[in-house]
């Protein structure tokens, strides 16, 4: 029998481009979303799902409304990252990759933002924040959540 | 050939022998672990690595393949070095709680780790992802015990073109999972077990019944009752020792009796009547005009498969029950009234070399009787673990003979165990009613051996009935597509969801490999030969049975019990 290499590039970059257009237009790869193009090229689903996990710029869950890009580099780390990411994850309820169960927030982990000289740092939205602690973190998230309540009402 | 030097023992070998195969030959046996012989080899555990003279880096022998003058070495100081490096990063994201394990004994982790010493291991341990899944009530999942050796995935896609799971995310964290982690139950899984009978460790495994027969056994009111399938006499075997190959039927039925069975049966005499059935049935297709060709339904891994795949082609399959369902239907009514046993108080019990008999038994309409038809299904292995505990060594009893009535089969019911058994078993009985003539061959060879689709033609009075045979659902797979697009001119067609049939089902011992299912195969044509009757129609107490019970083959009683139906079914749920 021939040698079958399970991630063989060729055979999957097609797929790969089916893949990122209907995430594109989705938003992400929801079960519907990857039955249709399992329909559409034969593949079982299980592999197409195992090629959107493989692939981090891939996703097979919904975004929040808000994306939390949240810097994991070396200069917000030594300036007490961890910590603030802690305070982070336990706020949300969420690990990073994960959507908070409002579908308010999306938690992700990045490299450098650019801004180390207030590290440590976090993007939500298109809005930048610096010189973090777990206190400002949370305040800030929950002046997010505010801001929903009072649009909402 | 290739002349290959292996630890400086010299040896011939086809051209396109891997290493390992070569070392085999030099009586070198080389550590795998994600290498097995029915599946492509992908080099991913990095185990078998070996020395290839003037080649800087080591070589995974598995999926090297030799040259000719190559030099190899099979042990040495970097050898063992990076055999215990790659052991240990397994090991260390491994639960290992052997103990408490299901493959306690049987796990080739385990014993790759007793011939590796890798001593304390250095890396914390990391617990895989994804979750236990036992909900098919069929196969179950474990993927913390997985070492991602990807053997159920290249079975279920390769071998049975299933594709329920497969490999996720990637490097350190990836994971085997069906799609968006659903139940087995909601992604086309037909239960078939090759992956279970693939998995070298314990994250795959047939979900247990054996606690509700102790219970059952245990129980002074219930009068138990077991069915033992074609397959197992010709593999339980294996588990106490015995080489494959080896027929244990009569130790088999003797421990069987020890365990506390009230009456030891045989699933070969429904097969038998099965064949009266569909062969019928046949008849009727051919003369009446009726949906062809006709398509056998006693693998229910087979019928899981096509009712999720080709749900349009469902008609085409005969409406005969399977074996094992036709003896449970029967078991609650015929045997109750003759025995005169309150058929509630029967329980029924199967010993199959299947996983998708215990979702088959569990199905809504298995019904027939008034009550589930069949109650327990235990794999061969299961079986053979209840010996074990009870203290049962079947390798050392004298072998005995089956109870009456249903314990009486013809040669005909035995080989249902091995690909083209069923198709065999019916034409001997096909040919024999039609024409009213004797059958002078009974071996009809075209339709034996291993070939993954094989055709045969057998003359009927005046037609010539067009035969084939599939085994392993890859191979179906070609056969149905030949179907939907108009090019099968077939007549009948078997297939067995298993690669050569119930006898490597994926409830059997283990390991199943090419050899194994050679010998199991040629154990049971063995039995059929040593048989005194042959053929089905032949069968005694069948005819006993249309006498006093069912009238004639697919009479309206037949049809109410031995008959069901068939259901689409998406194969994402
Ligand atoms: S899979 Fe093997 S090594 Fe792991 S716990 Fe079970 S027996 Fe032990
Ligand atoms: S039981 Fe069969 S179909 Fe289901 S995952 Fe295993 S190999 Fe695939
Ligand atoms: S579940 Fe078993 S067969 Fe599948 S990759 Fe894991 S260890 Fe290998
Ligand atoms: S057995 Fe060769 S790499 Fe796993």
């Amino acid at each position: 029998m021939a040698t079958i290499d399970l991630k063989t590039a060729e055979a999957e970059i097609p797929v790969i481009e089916l893949l990122k257009k209907a995430q594109e237009e989705h938003g992400y790869l929801s079960p519907e979303v990857l039955k249709v193009i399992a329909a559409r090229t034969g593949q079982p689903l299980s592999k197409l799902y195992g090629i959107a996990t493989f692939y981090s710029l891939l996703t097979t869950r919904p975004k929040g409304k808000y994306r939390i890009l949240f810097c994991k580099n070396a200069p917000c780390h030594v300036r007490g990252a961890k910590r603030v990411l802690e305070a982070i994850v336990s706020y949300l309820g969420v690990e990073p990759g994960e959507t908070t169960k409002d579908g308010l927030f999306t938690l992700e982990l990045t490299s450098c933002l650019g801004l180390c000289a207030v590290a440590p740092t976090m993007m939500i939205g298109e809005d930048l924040y610096g010189n973090l602690t777990p206190q400002k973190a949370i305040a800030i998230l929950e002046d997010y959540r505010a801001r929903e309540r009072s649009e909402h009402a | 050939m290739a002349t290959v030097i292996v630890d400086g023992i010299q040896v011939e070998v086809p051209d396109n022998a891997t290493i390992l195969e070569a070392a085999k030959l030099a009586k070198k046996e080389i550590p795998t672990l994600c290498y097995h012989p029915d599946l492509p080899a992908i080099g991913a555990c990095r185990i078998c690595v070996v020395e290839v003279e003037g080649e800087p880096l080591l070589k995974t022998a598995c999926n090297t393949n030799v040259r000719d003058g190559m030099r190899i070495r099979t042990i040495s100081p970097a050898i063992r070095e990076a055999r215990q490096t790659a052991l240990e990063l397994i090991l260390s994201r491994h639960p290992q709680k052997c103990n408490e394990c299901v493959r306690n004994g049987t796990c080739e982790l385990q014993a790759l780790a007793s011939r590796i010493h890798v001593g304390e291991i250095s890396f914390p341990y990391r617990q895989r992802p994804g979750s236990p899944d036992v909900s098919s009530g069929a196969v179950g999942r474990d993927p913390s015990k997985c070492v991602l050796c990807r053997r159920c995935v290249q079975v279920c896609e390769v071998i049975q073109s299933v594709g329920a799971i497969a490999v996720q995310g990637r490097g350190y964290d990836a994971w085997i999972d069906t799609p968006f982690s659903r139940a087995l139950s909601e992604v086309g899984c037909v239960y078939c077990g090759q992956c279970v009978d693939r998995c070298p460790v314990g994250a795959l495994f047939e979900v247990s019944h054996v606690e509700r027969v102790w219970r059952a056994l245990q129980d002074p009111e219930i009068h138990v009752v077991v069915q033992t399938a074609p397959a197992v006499r010709a593999a339980i075997g294996e588990e106490f020792g015995l080489p494959p190959g080896t027929l244990v039927t009569g130790q088999m039925v003797a421990a069987l009796r020890r365990l506390g069975f009230d009456k030891v049966f045989d699933t070969d005499f429904t097969a038998d009547l099965t064949i009266m059935e569909e062969g019928h049935e046949l008849i009727g297709r051919l003369r009446d005009g009726g949906v062809l060709p006709m398509l056998t339904s006693c693998s229910p891994g087979w019928i899981n498969f096509i009712e999720h795949f080709y749900p349009d082609l469902l008609p085409h399959l005969s409406s005969c029950k399977s074996p094992q369902q036709m003896f449970g239907a029967l078991a609650k009514t015929y045997y109750a009234q003759k025995a005169g046993i309150d058929p509630s108080k029967i329980f029924v019990v199967s010993v199959m070399p299947c996983t998708a008999k215990k979702a088959e038994a569990a199905r809504p309409e298995m019904k027939d009787s008034g009550y589930q038809d069949v109650d327990a299904v235990l794999t061969t292995r299961e079986a053979a673990r209840m010996m074990k505990e009870a203290g049962i060594d079947l390798s050392k009893l004298e072998p005995e003979d089956y109870d009456l009535p249903l314990g009486v089969s013809t040669g005909a019911g035995v080989i249902f165990g091995v690909t083209g058994g069923v198709m065999e078993a019916a034409l001997r009985t096909v040919y024999e009613v039609v024409t009213g003539k004797k059958l002078e061959k009974i071996d009809i060879l075209p339709v034996r051996g291993m070939e993954g689709i094989r055709e045969a033609e057998i003359e009927l009075d005046g037609l010539r009935v067009r035969a084939a045979v599939a085994h392993g659902l890859a191979n179906a797979r070609k056969l149905m597509d030949k179907i939907v697009s108009g090019q099968a001119d077939y007549h009948f067609i078997e297939i067995m969801a298993c690669p050569g049939g119930c006898l490597s089902g994926g409830g059997q011992p283990y390991p199943t490999t090419p050899e194994i299912r050679q010998k199991r195969a040629q154990a049971l044509y063995e039995a059929d030969r040593l048989l005194p009757l042959r053929k089905s129609h032949e069968n005694p107490v069948i005819q006993e049975l249309y006498r006093e019970f069912l009238g004639k083959p697919n009479s309206h009683k037949a049809h109410e019990l031995l008959h069901t139906h068939y259901t689409p079914k998406p194969v994402y749920g």
